[in-house]
């Protein structure tokens, strides 16, 4: 009763939100009580036996974040080709992790990454170090998603952000703590099914609607049902007009663009998250396959991303430019409630003029313009998209549960990198080995827990430099896990000494570099003091190479590492079965 | 356990699997760093017929992507491959 009178009040658009999200939580929950994990290797690695594909979808989701699924398009949207970046960067780096990375660390077994660098580098010194970067990576990465979480509760059910992110962390604290890695990694399937068919099925509709082409790949590169013209060379024209620019070409220093791809390439590689995806697998032959299904069912979003970016563009500009204020359609007035979208009538003419002229002009280019009066946050084209287009309510509903799958999918996988490197990397591998498997599983569903609380807790209280910190994340994994994990697959000579200097430097660099940039002066962060004119998104690129070199110099000039840890190195590269029986053990 | 591969058969293996990644992975960095970032404006004076992208443009944001899957297939492929020549059928089972 009381429900039906809730329901009532509500407009169409927040019921279907309330349904759909009431029942993938459901489905959440169900798979969660359905695999609850009993051991430590359950609750690490998901007792090693999930099959490829659906590893391949776990880590689809687990890969793609709320970043992924609400800013990614809206980005390439306002960034035109330089957007590209995102998109090469974000999955580039999968051929990576399936050539140099998965199966070599799948063979090595164990759990975590923090254990490889310990192992091949002989030292629990290496080991905290890398429980350090995995610890802190990973923190930056879960602030973002509850955030994520926040921003979709409080625009789509009009609740207090507060809620939202409490509602958020209930559910993953729910499933995290209790199933573990097999609790997430079901759930996770499930997630990625429900966050790909809420991204694509708006896409689908509005591909047809503009284009009369179902496939929004092929779509956007054709014509445009309403101008006749093909829909970029529209889109180019419009944006050129109104003073943005071309959307189909690039304004980025090519050197920069070099390397913000790299760093997004090489730091998806070091992921911490993501590496150890590839350890839950039965076989090395599974961690290979299951990088291409990963990568096939990421390609999905991937591709259709920047075709949502392009019919969104368009859209927007079509029915903001130069029209009425008065006459805008109620998503206007709804975004303009949670203040992501701003309007203020500066030559006051009652039209909203959105261009690319600032306050100072934008000489040559623009001059004829009016000044811009529209702001729009980026984040909100995905979840306004599909009002823009005049979808039904349902699909609207669709998006933000989409939205939320993705934002908690990712959340739980972080949060188990954090609590298996406090529980395994750092209490029971360097200070309490005694422990037994019971009291590390309690342990590690303890600091899962308190990972949950303080993400939450930052997701309640955004420090205002959580997207700052994102470069941080790619950057440091790029500039310390990529260079030590290669060389210490693909080079026997590598020892701790260069490994550890080279891991440390790269990320005193990086970090300093973004620091300085980013937060100690940020007047500064223009591309004239830019070292090499390389942006502090893009530096990780360069702290990576200071690595290598430091590491490959140093290793040369001391001693080679020992005798059984090479042997552990042609371990990792062969199958087992290469080896006759005595040389196994 | 039949028969363990000779020392020798391991180094063909080792330097088998490095020279496809060698090669797959120049591939890799010619479609993304090459097409889509260092020659995209070269690339985008030619139209793909009959669509609205320009070459570097569609590399950049597509083509890229899907080149990525081939190759992770072809790698996938080649090295179940060098494991069943390395130990015969029991290759299959690793």
């Amino acid at each position: 009763m009381l429900d039906s009178l809730i329901l009532a009040q509500m407009d169409p658009v927040q019921s279907w939100t309330l349904g759909i999200a009431s029942v993938t939580f459901a489905i959440y929950i169900g798979i969660a009580i359905w695999s609850k994990a009993k051991s430590t290797g359950e609750f690490y690695v998901a007792g090693k036996g999930v099959p490829s594909v659906a590893n391949g979808m776990a880590t689809a989701a687990d890969w793609m974040s709320a970043a992924s699924f609400i800013s990614m398009a809206g980005l390439i949207s306002f960034m035109g080709r330089d957007g590209s970046m995102y998109l090469m960067g974000w999955t580039g780096g999968y051929v990576l992790l399936a050539l140099l990375l998965a199966p070599y660390l799948r063979r090595f077994g164990k759990f975590t990454v923090p254990d490889f660098i310990g192992d091949r580098y002989y030292s629990s010194t290496a080991r905290i170090v890398a429980v350090v970067c995995a610890v802190f990576v990973s923190f930056t990465y879960v602030c973002g998603q509850m955030q994520g979480v926040g921003i979709v509760f409080s625009r789509f059910l009009k609740v207090d952000k507060e809620a939202g992110v409490m509602i958020g962390m209930g559910l993953v604290f729910f499933y995290a703590v209790m199933g573990g890695m097999k609790g997430i990694t079901y759930t996770q399937v499930a997630q990625y099914c429900v966050l790909i068919f809420a991204f694509t099925v708006p896409a689908i509709f509005i591909a047809i609607q503009m284009t009369g082409n179902p496939i929004p790949q092929i779509g956007f590169g054709g014509e445009h049902l309403a101008s006749g013209e093909y829909l970029l060379d529209r889109l180019d024209g419009v944006s050129a007009e109104l003073g943005f620019g071309a959307y189909t070409e690039g304004v980025k220093g090519k050197l920069d663009i070099f390397c913000i791809t790299a760093a997004l390439m090489l730091g998806t590689a070091g992921l911490p998250h993501v590496i150890v995806r590839f350890y839950t697998v039965k076989k090395v032959k599974a961690a290979r396959s299951s990088a291409f299904w990963a990568l096939l069912f990421i390609a999905i979003l991937y591709t259709v991303a920047p075709a949502v970016a392009v019919f969104a563009r368009t859209n927007l500009l079509d029915t903001v430019s130069n029209q009425k204020y008065e006459e805008m359609p109620s998503w206007f007035k709804n975004w303009e409630e949670t203040g992501l979208l701003k309007w203020e009538d500066k030559n006051g003419d009652e039209l909203i003029q959105y261009t690319g002229k600032t306050e100072e002009g934008q000489p040559g280019k623009a001059a004829d313009l009016a000044v811009n009066e529209l702001t729009v946050n980026r984040d909100i084209i995905v979840l306004a998209n599909p009002e823009i287009a005049n979808l039904p309510p349902w699909v609207i509903g669709l998006v933000a549960a989409g939205g939320l799958a993705a934002a908690l999918s990712t959340a739980a996988g972080l949060l188990l990198v954090i609590s298996t490197s406090v529980a395994h990397d750092l209490v029971k591998k360097t200070f309490r080995p005694d422990l037994t498997d019971k009291q590390e599983l309690r342990l590690a569903r303890f600091a899962a827990g308190g990972a949950v609380l303080v993400a939450g807790y930052f997701g309640i209280h955004p420090p205002d430099y959580v997207a700052a910190v994102v470069a941080f994340a790619f950057g440091l994994a790029a500039s310390s896990f990529f260079p030590a994990i290669i060389l210490g697959i693909f080079w026997k000579r590598a020892n701790l000494y260069g490994v550890i200097t080279g891991m440390v430097v790269g990320i005193v660099f990086t970090t300093s570099y973004i620091i300085y940039f980013k937060f100690i002066d940020k007047a500064a962060n223009v591309a004239e003091n830019w070292l090499f004119g390389i942006s502090p998104e893009g530096i990780g690129t360069i702290g990576m190479l200071i690595n290598f070199t430091i590491a490959i110099g140093l290793s040369l000039k001391t001693k080679a590492p020992p005798e059984e840890v090479q042997r552990l190195v042609d371990r990792v590269r062969f199958p087992r079965k290469a080896f006759a029986d005595e040389e196994n053990e | 356990m039949s028969s363990t591969p000779t020392p020798e058969a391991r180094a063909r293996y080792w330097r088998k699997n490095l020279s496809w990644l060698g090669g797959l992975l120049a591939v890799w960095f010619i479609v993304s760093y090459g097409c889509g970032i260092l020659f995209v404006d070269q690339l985008d004076t030619i139209r793909i017929p009959g669509t609205g992208f320009k070459l570097g443009f569609w590399f950049a944001q597509q083509g890229s992507i899907y080149v990525f899957l081939v190759l992770i297939a072809v790698y996938v492929f080649v090295m179940n491959r060098l494991d069943r020549e390395l130990l015969g059928a029991e290759g299959d089972d690793l």
